[in-house]
């Protein structure tokens, strides 16, 4: 028998577990591996990271770098499966535009043009799709992304569910602009933009699996109006930025505490959160702190700017609610701990899979 | 972030835990054990421990439904759904639960159909929407999720639905404790009881703890206040020397339960003579099994299971934690081979589940957070 370790021990044994390069050694691709959450990582950095290996696909940031001829340039995709393809507050094709937008937003990057790459099954009705392409052009008028390049395909019935889209987007990078996970640094505050987790629970009520009716709307919406008067406000004391979609805010958190090798520390008093969303949640068992957003950032920036960036963020449409929620420390690095609502304390891990809702 | 703030408040709980902290004997170290799951996740996800003072430890029981599921009842499951035109269905906390042959989430990824639901009741409308195909409900849970099940069958019955079963895993929670409380290494001083089962059955069950086994019981609500309260009690019959089963959860629990309910669970199902309880081993009339009045829903009459009885990996330590003899850290595999993404056990998988809370919410829960903001 070896000896006992003690809790401290037992505790640092695991940090040093939670800081192995993922691994991926999964014999199938199960519904876990595309939550966002721990399975997600092991997918992306223990398949196609070492596989694709490179610098900027190294930095595993919402948009990859690409600098030529002395310009800047910040590259993102995403895809989008969403189901049902409408719900409250949005649907799949302003979706695609504002996600892909967003992405490139939170890299600090003036959004240019966009891709869209259509797959549609067999039977679909025409007017679903054209409603979609109404709706992606909506959202890029709207932004002032033009969409300047696409394709379609289609597959047989059952081969995918109606329509999916990727869109990919390119942004310019303006001068002086430097964000980045390793700069954000100890003293730093934590600000989101706004309520937070409303997306995921809308689709989730729209979805009609659930004996619950609520007046939730996804928050679908573009963010680069947001980050310009957040940049022009804070300059080089913006540290970096994130667009908190799946696995939600918590997430994002993680994903910075342990590439910053710094503690992120928050009061959950002041996460904004709407009182349906809430709700939803406590009924579910689901943490709003783990549910997507489609229009929602953090941000992490200088303490002397704390109270420039939250004014900058609250003076937009899209930062209305924004709020400063925690901040950086040193202790404990790579981990995420939470001041309750009851005065008590406790760890935000990433969360494996899927949030799954409690049975009672 | 804030909802039923009135049993969340930070201050009155500063308060009873200072009241909680004077009525501590000096020297003495209290082992209390809360029962059930729901508790063992409030616990964590609202810091209670940060409340109380270092002589009260919370020793987590087993009352989180997914936890106590053995291995072969999960292969059972999954044998099910792979035979022909099989939906399989049940709760979310289900999917990840890990058996000899791998998780209901495995099954789907090699073609099985199992499809999360929120309700029985769901159940039977999937069965409704595919009449040709035989559809499932994995049940699973203590008298809380029990009643529902319950309903559901009645009102299969009544629609005549013969595409519908269910594969029935309910326990009961009262041979659970008492396998506890016979376990030679016990060293608890106090339960507090799980407010939802109580509903049910009532406080009336749990007197032989008190009386036989003089050990005090208070049932508990779910809100942080309410178990900084329950435990408050607990701690009030230790200074005044009596032992007693009290009621904290007044506000939804009546000391005879709810005779509706147990009117239709005795309807609707009958004891098993014996039922294996991850890391507890078998215990005599612990579980239910549908009863002959709806044999004709029993899924484990109607398909061909394994029913073999898969021994728990070597290093698990599942049925200590369960009773409360380790800390969920004291396993050998805690946070190293077995975590949450890859459960060893299952008191990894459910958020209920103890060694899930600890290690989601609980490592670093001793430190104090100074917040300004
Ligand atoms: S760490 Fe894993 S194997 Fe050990 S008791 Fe907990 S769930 Fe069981």
């Amino acid at each position: 028998m070896p000896r006992a370790m003690s809790e401290v021990e037992v505790g640092e044994r695991i940090e040093a577990i939670r800081r192995r390069a993922p691994r991926f050694r999964d014999e199938r691709i199960t519904m876990a591996h595309g939550a966002g959450g721990k399975a997600s990582r092991q997918l992306v950095e223990g398949l196609f990271l070492p596989l694709l290996a490179n610098p900027a696909l190294a930095e595993l940031s919402d948009a990859g770098l690409v600098k030529a001829a002395g310009v800047r340039l910040a590259f993102t995709t995403d895809s989008f499966v969403v189901s049902p393809l409408r719900f409250p507050g949005g649907s799949i094709g302003e979706l695609a535009v504002n996600g892909t937008v967003n992405d490139l937003a939170v890299s600090g990057a003036r959004p240019l043009a966009l891709s869209a790459a259509v797959i549609l099954e067999e039977g679909l009705a025409a007017s679903v799709l054209e409603a979609e392409v109404k709706a992606m052009a909506a959202a890029s008028a709207s932004c002032g992304v033009p969409v300047v390049t696409g394709d379609t395909k289609v597959v047989e019935r059952g081969k995918c569910d109606s329509l999916y889209i990727t869109t990919s987007g390119v942004g310019l990078l303006e001068e002086g602009v430097a964000l980045a996970p390793d700069l954000v640094r100890p003293g730093d505050k934590v600000l989101v933009s706004g309520t937070i987790g409303d997306h995921g629970v809308a689709i989730m009520l729209a979805r009609g699996q659930l004996d619950l009716e609520a007046d939730v709307k996804s928050d679908t919406q573009p963010l680069w109006e947001l980050v310009q008067a957040l940049i022009e406000a804070c300059g080089e004391g913006l540290h970096c930025m994130r667009d908190a979609t799946r696995g939600g805010v918590a997430t994002v958190l993680n994903e910075i505490a342990l590439s910053a090798e710094v503690g992120v520390v928050i009061a959950e008093d002041r996460v904004p959160v709407r009182p349906e969303v809430l709700g939803a949640g406590e009924i579910l068992g689901i943490d709003p702190l783990y549910v997507a957003n489609e229009g929602k950032l953090v941000a992490f920036v200088a303490p002397e700017l704390a109270d420039a960036a939250l004014e900058a963020m609250r003076s937009q449409p899209a930062g209305r609610e924004a709020a400063l929620i925690g901040e950086v420390r040193d202790e404990p690095p790579g981990r995420v701990l939470g001041r309750t609502t009851f005065g008590g304390h406790r760890m935000i891990d990433v969360l494996v899979g899927d949030p799954l809702p409690r049975i009672c | 972030m804030r909802f039923a703030d009135e049993f969340r408040d930070p201050e009155l709980a500063q308060v009873l835990g200072t009241e909680i902290a004077t009525l501590c004997e000096p020297g003495r170290h209290y082992k209390i054990m809360e029962v059930c799951g729901g508790h063992t996740h409030t616990i964590y996800r609202y810091g209670v421990q940060d409340h109380l003072p270092e002589a009260i430890e919370l020793v987590h029981g087993p009352g989180c439904p997914v936890c106590v599921i053995p291995m072969g009842r999960v292969d059972d499951g999954i044998a099910i759904a792979e035979q022909d035109g099989v939906i399989l269905t049940c709760f979310g906390d289900m999917m990840r639960v890990p058996g000899g042959n791998g998780s209901f989430l495995e099954a789907n990824a090699r073609g099985a159909d199992i499809r999360m639901v929120y309700s029985p009741l769901d159940a039977l409308r999937i069965a409704k929407a595919n009449p040709d195909r035989r559809v499932v409900f994995y049940a699973i849970g203590f008298e809380t999720t029990a009643p529902s099940t319950a309903l559901t069958l009645v009102r299969a019955k009544a629609d005549g639905v013969t595409n519908f079963s269910v594969f029935c895993n309910h326990v009961t929670v009262i041979p659970a404790i008492t396998a506890i409380l016979d376990s030679p290494d016990l060293q608890l001083d106090a339960f507090l009881g799980p407010g939802h089962v109580s509903t049910v059955i009532g406080c009336r069950p749990y007197e032989f703890i008190a009386s036989e086994r003089h050990k005090p019981l208070v049932c508990s609500g779910f809100e942080p206040l309410d178990l900084l309260q329950s435990i408050y009690m607990v701690m009030k019959q230790f200074a005044e020397g009596r032992v007693e089963v009290e009621n904290q959860y007044t506000r939804v629990v009546r000391w005879e339960g709810n005779p509706m309910a147990l009117k239709v669970l005795e309807d609707v199902f009958s004891l098993r003579p014996h039922f294996e309880w991850r890391g507890l081993g078998s215990i005599p009339h612990s579980a239910l099994a549908l009863s002959s009045r709806y044999e004709r829903f029993d899924a484990e009459l109607s398909f061909d299971i394994p029913g073999v009885r898969v021994a728990d990996p070597k290093a698990c330590q599942c049925g200590e934690v369960l009773k409360g003899a380790l800390r969920p850290w004291e396993c050998g595999v805690f946070g190293t081979a077995c975590t949450p993404e890859k459960p060893i056990g299952t008191c990894m998988v459910s958020s209920e589940g103890a060694c899930a809370a600890y290690y989601n919410y609980g490592q670093y829960s001793k430190q104090r957070i100074h917040l300004e903001v």
